[in-house]
């Protein structure tokens, strides 16, 4: 159900997407009626890509079905509040919606800063609306971590210690811990800005001493470890392919894992590597750099033994693979430039110009969607009962890769010549890399729409399949032992991991 | 050691090669068709941040395209037609230890001047002269406090009003001036929502905050038109509060000022000093065309 939710809202914000690369594709206003109207758009766009479609698939997906799985559990500890924070995403879903539609729409953009953000440059009902669509979204998040920490906890089969449990789990139960820890941050932080708006509070005004960088740490101590939070799911769907389809168990295991944790917990203190021209001091900015720069080491440590995993292996490149090896490949390439971006005096030529745009969806439309693709493609039988064809999926994996590298590549050009991101019209010299920029798009997009076709098709009129482990390739991990499609109640009886059996 | 050599001068080699693909040998001071690197830097600051985007370029084109070499060789030589019996290693401290240990050690090659820039950027020891600068919805409002303290507005010139030859979306009605090789401090300030004055070829970079004064600086090394957008998302006409400075030499900007202070005079906001009066009256002010410094 996660997974239907989030791919629907991720044609909705892909749809957004397509609308913002018509619009500048060519010099002009031609699809746009005002600026007011982009800035509506790429809000929606950023905030339904983010919390409505990465967190619920990866997340809310994955996690609440593989989990117990994985664990050897029938069910997450807690059911019902499983249930609930599904429940609680489609009104989350209806207020952003509504916030982008009603009363104006909210044109701030995804950080939603203030002023700009505050009653007096957006009144109305639509900025409250979105405000409250974080919150129940937000809510939501809180109580299926909770639930994931749980079940991690205390409901692992026996002999699975914490140090045997497969990655994905590791990198799910860090995952929830960095929810637990930053939402409620800006939780906080918006709560304030509502009473800002609607009872005459002053956290971020100036004029009654307040002041907006306030609301710029807040909202980054929650939005870094939130870029974190949609990746670290991915880090541990791709061990799990790679070494699956590689025969080979996964190389460094307890380096792979400690690795996430030391990005989970330095992604903590890095928020204000967001913040290098607001007028920090210089030697807040030069700590800031030196953190930043230290995510790069386990991030590296993660890569490099992705492909020692595959090294010496025997490897099937069947359609879960192809998008393992494309995750990692563009993963590097939008980490490096991550490692430039670290740098705040390199910053200063590059903050909020397109070479933002274009790390961001790197590592995210491409690291985290190649992620999540990569998990449907990886448990789609045991998800589904059926069996997906490996041309189709080799299919989508190109057309998608083609179309994702067209469009995020040239913005690295544009953002070095200086093209500022969130604006609908753009100087005469930049048409051209916004040209196939906009091409890109639309075959990304294309892409997208063809793969939800095949999947319905595939739903109904797909072979069967019942065996417990269709890909016949021998994954060391759980969920393998139970029959395909898995039955509701998985694990009848405790399974027993033999003391040899790990990692 | 001849190994060592080679492998240097490859390097050395690819360093050149992409610095003459990215670095740009055109004088334009606007971004142009097609463009791939860095706007041609103007200022010191700017020279320091080409040099050191250069090096960090070469540094993760390497690494690209090393993970690129290892993963496409693993998957050549270990594909399963060609290496059908799978090893069992999931083991080797010593190479984990290394990949480990090397990224810490580049890094550090990066944070050396990295800090450096850092800190050369912050702020201009002794400036010659200060620049206010007020973000409003939506454009740019200037002041020279050591010019006597006039004020004026600079706004998007509207594409129907364009003349030809002014780029459009950049161009404004009254550019921002002043003169070559002067330090200028900078101080920002936004008066309703944020903001940040942007100028990529003079590596200027500030969010204009409500609340706060941000401070920066700026040496234009050459004389010429630079234009900057506005960067930060700040309501319906983000896109047109577009950033438009003029560098010229130190007669025509003290031309530039005195003509400035009368047209800007009746602003209202920045009353004549008595001084700037007496010399009014004993003519030792002259009147110049308007423009006279374009």
């Amino acid at each position: 159900m996660y997974l239907v939710f989030s791919v629907l809202a991720g044609l909705i914000g892909g749809a957004f997407s397509v609308w913002m690369r018509l619009e500048l594709q060519q010099p002009g206003m031609q699809w746009m009626a005002d600026g007011h109207q982009w800035n509506m758009v790429i809000t929606a766009h950023g905030l339904i890509m983010v919390f409505f479609v990465v967190m619920p698939a990866l997340i809310g997906g994955f996690g609440n079905w593989f989990i117990p799985m994985m664990c050897g559990a029938p069910d997450m500890a807690f059911p019902r509040m499983n249930n609930i924070s599904f429940w609680l995403m489609p009104p989350a879903f209806a207020l952003l919606i509504g916030s982008a539609v009603l009363g104006g729409g909210a044109g701030v953009g995804w950080t939603i800063y203030p002023p700009l953000s505050n009653a007096q440059y957006h009144p109305g009902p639509a900025m409250d609306m979105a405000i409250l669509s974080l919150h129940v979204a937000g809510a939501a998040s809180i109580l299926g971590a909770i639930n994931f920490i749980t079940t991690i906890f205390n409901m692992r089969a026996p002999g699975m210690t914490i140090h045997r449990m497969p990655l994905f789990l590791w990198a799910m139960l860090l995952t929830a811990f960095l929810l637990v820890l930053s939402l409620p941050v800006l939780a906080g932080a918006i709560t304030m800005l509502l009473t800002d708006r609607n009872f005459g509070t002053h956290f971020f005004e100036p004029a009654g001493g307040g002041d907006p960088i306030l609301f710029l740490h807040l909202f980054w101590f929650f939005g870094h470890p939130e870029v974190y939070i949609m990746i670290l799911p991915a880090f541990g769907i791709i061990s799990h392919v790679v070494s699956t389809f590689s025969k080979k168990p996964i190389f460094g295991y307890l380096g792979m894992a400690y690795a996430m944790t030391a990005i989970g917990v330095v992604g903590f203190v890095v928020w204000a590597h967001h913040m290098y021209t607001v007028g920090l001091d210089v030697d807040t900015r030069a700590y800031f750099t030196a953190a930043t720069m230290v995510i790069a080491v386990p991030t590296g440590v993660k890569i490099f033994s992705w492909i020692a995993t595959m090294w010496g292996g025997s490897i099937e490149f069947r359609v879960p693979m192809i998008w393992a090896v494309g995750f990692i490949f563009l993963f590097t390439v939008g980490g490096v430039t991550g490692v430039v971006l670290a740098n705040a005096g390199a910053d200063i030529a590059l903050h909020n110009t397109y070479y933002v745009v274009a790390h961001f969806h790197y590592v995210l439309s491409l690291g985290a969607l190649f992620g999540i693709f990569c998990g449907i493609y990886y448990w789609w039988p045991k998800m589904t009962g059926t069996e997906f064809p490996e041309s189709w999926g080799k299919l989508h994996f190109w057309t998608t890769f083609i179309g994702v590298n067209l469009t995020f590549f040239p913005q690295h050009f544009l953002g070095l010549a200086g093209m500022p991101r969130r604006i609908p019209d753009y100087p005469d010299a930049f048409a051209g890399w916004n040209l196939v920029s906009s091409i890109g798009a639309y075959i990304a997009f294309a892409s997208s729409v063809m793969f939800v076709c095949m999947m319905i098709y595939v739903l109904y009129r797909g072979k069967r399949v019942t065996a417990a482990n269709p890909w016949g390739l021998p994954a060391d991990t759980l969920e393998w032992t139970v029959p395909s499609p898995a039955p509701h109640h998985t694990f009848e009886e405790l399974p027993k991991l033999a003391a040899a059996k790990g990692h | 050691m001849r190994s060592i050599l080679s492998v240097r001068s490859v390097v050395a080699f690819a360093a050149v090669a992409l610095v003459a693909l990215f670095a740009d040998a055109a004088l334009a001071q606007q971004p142009h068709p097609w463009q791939l690197g860095m706007q041609p830097p103007a200022s010191p600051v700017k020279e320091f941040i080409g040099s050191f985007h250069n090096m960090l370029l070469v540094v993760i084109t390497l690494i690209t395209v090393f993970v690129l070499a290892l993963l496409l060789y693993t998957m050549v030589r270990f594909r399963a037609a060609a290496n059908p019996n799978p090893s069992k290693t999931s083991h080797h401290t010593l190479l984990e230890v290394a990949w480990t240990l090397v990224p810490i050690l580049i890094l550090i090659v990066i944070a050396v001047p990295s800090f450096r820039l850092l800190y050369f950027a912050d702020k201009a020891p002794e400036a010659e002269m200060t620049l206010k600068v007020t973000g409003r919805q939506w454009y740019w409002n200037y002041e020279y406090p050591d010019q006597g303290g006039f004020q004026f507005d600079s706004y998007m010139v509207q594409e129907s009003d364009l003349k030809p030859g002014q780029p459009r979306l950049l161009e404004v009605d009254n550019r921002v001036v002043v003169p070559v090789g002067a330090r200028v401090r900078v101080l920002i300030h936004g008066s309703d929502v944020i903001h940040s004055w942007f100028l990529p070829s003079l590596g200027v970079q500030k969010y204009a905050m409500p609340g706060r004064i941000n401070e920066t600086w700026m040496q234009v090394d050459r004389p010429g038109v630079y234009y900057g957008q506005c960067n930060q998302i700040c309501g319906v006409n983000h896109a047109f509060m577009p950033v438009a400075i003029e560098a010229v030499d130190k007669a025509t900007f003290d031309r530039w000022v005195d003509e400035a202070k009368k047209r800007f005079a009746q602003d209202g906001s920045a009353p004549l000093s008595v001084a700037e009066i007496r010399m009014m009256e004993t003519g030792s002010l002259t009147a110049q065309a308007p423009n006279a410094a374009r």
